[in-house]
């Protein structure tokens, strides 16, 4: 639990060069970080701010502003089931009652196991959908009670873990900039003229 | 080859309707490089180097095509909006989606990445952008996954990056993902986050984009659905996209309609003309209302619209018809309310959700917001006074001083107050969780009322000897 690995950096550095400011990047590695420890560390954050040139207090600032990042551990499958106007219209407050009553929690709060938190969610834009949860930011449809206690087994089993990967791993697949392919960010500072293909003549 | 709906893409309707931005939906493996290219991928790109920038720049502008973030306000125009000779300028594409009631960009974002990729170009070559930043809502992990891949792709098939199919035109398209705020829909705050920062929304002016966005560079910030426009109308030029919907509203939109429907889904309807009565009952939409129930109320256009009752279903989806009826379009939401809906508890879910996603900048939002939901949840549960209800309407005239606007309503007798509304907030977000609760309180005061204590005087008589 603490500073970023030496894979993780490699990846953090080649994520900041493709911003024209390395502060652009304060976000995607800290998902790299909750990737790495499942929550964000005060140590991650101290490690982000070395890298892109702001103090821990920042990356902090930043941070704590948005709903994704945990700084406390928190289950290894995070539920989040939707309760704003068309889930709650097609009944969110019935499953999210039933996914406290199955697990013995409350919104908000992880099983003693660790495996599951349940949150209540705000839209997650699956509205003809409804009602809807993600799973790790996974979706789940029309979910009934039934449904969700099936769930619930399936991810206590593993049967579902290589679809719905442990909390922290938002995409599995990242993208890469060939080296040869690539532009190259440059600071705006340093561009001083038109884009080329700005000359009134067609670029083929 | 149109009809139908797929497991691959769900909620989605395709009809018997001119496809702008859905035509691939239809196949399974739409968001493949491969399955884009057989279906004319890239094209429009090719076509636009094969010309001149500004041409391209025209063809837009011509076309008319209106913003589909929620503004409405036509993507030609908004390019032209830059100074001149200022650069280096950039593109942030909004894919943040998380208006209560929209569900489009997930869906074009998952199906056809290529195709906002290609938008992506398209818009970067003739408005003369040197980088582009496509922004992901954090909690579309599939979306996220499929964009990745395709700028992958499409990056070693030599379509971004330098010198793009061998013309001098180069650039770049960096995946950036988000996590979690609604706010950061809002287009200044979409450029702080982008810049590391919490995502709170700049003073406008002097924090227009188009002249002071991003790194303090002149910006362009365009809407997923916008972006993925461009591909077809490059392909089939300005001319046939008018040709589809009205003057004032050419192309196609995406629309989602949720809740008590007998058939929930997203459409891509012809802009301008297709009624909200065709979309709510028509065989090929919602096919009626759940339950054979009559309609009650509906949002016309995401969690922030002030809401339409049954008086307002032949108008058409249209902006300048919408707006002086008392509401707006937005981003192409519907939320369906039939008979059996208790109104104030609806209203609580909205009004919940944008006191929850206030950033704290503005005082009106952060506190307002924060008081709609504790009065409307003691009204909810049967705590309410009538004072209660006095004090919604004082709390949002503190967010929104003088009339907002509302639909007019025969029974109740009351003519519609025209859409906007005037603000003493820097964005949208407290505006919005004012208006579900004024909508509801406006149009079925009486369901309030029955749920207030009353308090009656008790007569205290001096007991005497």
């Amino acid at each position: 639990m603490a500073r970023l690995t030496e894979e993780n950096v490699r990846l953090a550095r080649e994520i900041i060069g493709r911003y024209p400011k390395a502060r652009s990047a304060t976000i995607p590695l800290l998902h790299l970080a909750q990737e790495q420890d499942g929550y964000v560390t005060n140590e991650a954050m101290s490690h982000i701010g070395e890298l892109v040139g702001a103090s821990s207090a920042e990356v902090f600032g930043t941070a704590s502003f948005y709903e994704m990042f945990k700084f406390e551990p928190v289950g290894k499958y995070l539920i989040n089931i939707c309760g704003t106007m068309s889930c709650a219209l097609m009944g969110a407050e019935e499953l999210m009652h039933h996914a406290e009553e199955r697990l013995g929690i409350k919104m908000g709060s992880t099983t003693a196991d660790g495996k599951f938190t349940l949150e209540r969610a705000e839209c997650q834009a699956a509205c003809t959908e409804a009602p809807c949860l993600q799973v790790n930011y996974r979706y789940r449809y029309r979910v009934t009670p039934d449904q969700l206690d099936t769930l619930i087994d399936d991810l206590s089993a593993g049967t579902l873990s290589s679809e719905i990967p442990a909390h922290g791993v938002v995409a599995s697949v990242r993208q890469h900039i060939p080296a040869d392919r690539g532009v190259g960010a440059v600071a705006p500072e340093l561009v001083t003229e038109n884009p080329v293909w700005l000359d009134g003549k067609a670029a083929l | 080859m149109t009809g139908g709906t797929w497991q691959h893409a769900p909620g989605f309707y395709a009809g018997d309707r001119p496809q702008v931005v859905t035509s691939r939906f239809q196949y399974e493996d739409s968001y493949t490089l491969e399955r884009y290219l057989a279906t004319d991928g890239y094209k429009g790109l090719r076509s636009a180097l094969a010309r001149p920038a500004s041409e391209i720049h025209d063809e837009v502008r011509n076309a008319t095509v209106l913003g589909r973030g929620g503004a409405g306000f036509p993507a030609g125009n908004k390019w032209g909006l830059m100074p001149q000779g200022v650069w280096p300028r950039y593109l942030v594409v909004n894919g943040d989606e998380s208006e209560p009631g929209t569900y489009k960009d997930r869906l074009l974002m998952e199906r056809d990445p290529h195709q906002l990729i290609e938008g992506c170009l398209i818009a970067s070559y003739a408005a003369g952008l040197s980088q582009c930043f496509l922004y992901i809502r954090g909690e579309m992990a599939l979306a996220q996954e499929r964009i990745a891949t395709a700028l992958n792709e499409a990056y070693a098939a030599g379509y971004i990056g330098k010198n793009i199919l061998g013309s001098k035109f180069s650039l770049d398209i960096v995946l950036h993902w988000g996590a979690g705020a609604y706010v950061v829909g809002e287009e200044t705050a979409l450029i702080e986050s982008l810049e590391g920062n919490r995502g709170m929304p700049r003073l406008k002016p002097p924090y227009f984009p188009a002249a002071n966005g991003l790194y303090g560079q002149p910006t362009i910030v365009n809407n997923v659905e916008t972006l993925a426009n461009l591909p077809w109308l490059l392909n089939n030029g300005a001319a046939a996209y008018t040709a589809i919907g009205t003057a004032t509203s050419p192309g196609t939109r995406m629309v989602a309609v949720s809740g008590h429907v007998n058939r929930p889904g997203v459409f891509e309807i012809i802009n301008g003309i297709t009624t909200f009565r065709d979309l709510l009952y028509g065989d090929e939409f919602c096919q009626g209302i759940r339950n054979g129930n009559d309609l009650k109320a509906f949002v016309p256009g995401g969690g922030s619209a002030p809401w339409f009752t049954p008086d307002q279903l032949d108008l058409p989806f249209e902006a300048s018809q919408v707006g002086p009826a008392g509401s707006m379009l937005g981003s192409g939401a519907i939320m369906v309310m039939d008979s059996t809906t208790d109104i104030p508890r609806a209203a609580l879910t909205l009004t919940r959700f944008y006191a929850h996603e206030s950033c704290g900048k503005c005082t009106p939002c952060r506190e307002g917001g924060t008081w709609l939901e504790r009065i409307l949840s003691r009204v909810v549960d049967g705590k309410g006074t009538d004072a209660d209800l006095d004090q919604i309407f004082e709390v949002g005239e503190s967010i929104c001083p003088g009339a907002f606007p509302h639909a007019s309503n025969e029974k109740l007798g009351i003519a519609a107050v025209p859409f906007p509304y005037r603000m003493n907030t820097i964005c949208f977000v407290g505006p919005s969780a004012y208006a579900p609760v004024h909508s509801a309180l406006t149009l079925f005061r009486s369901e309030f009322d029955a749920r207030i204590v009353k308090r009656t005087m008790i007569k205290v008589t001096a007991v005497s000897e």
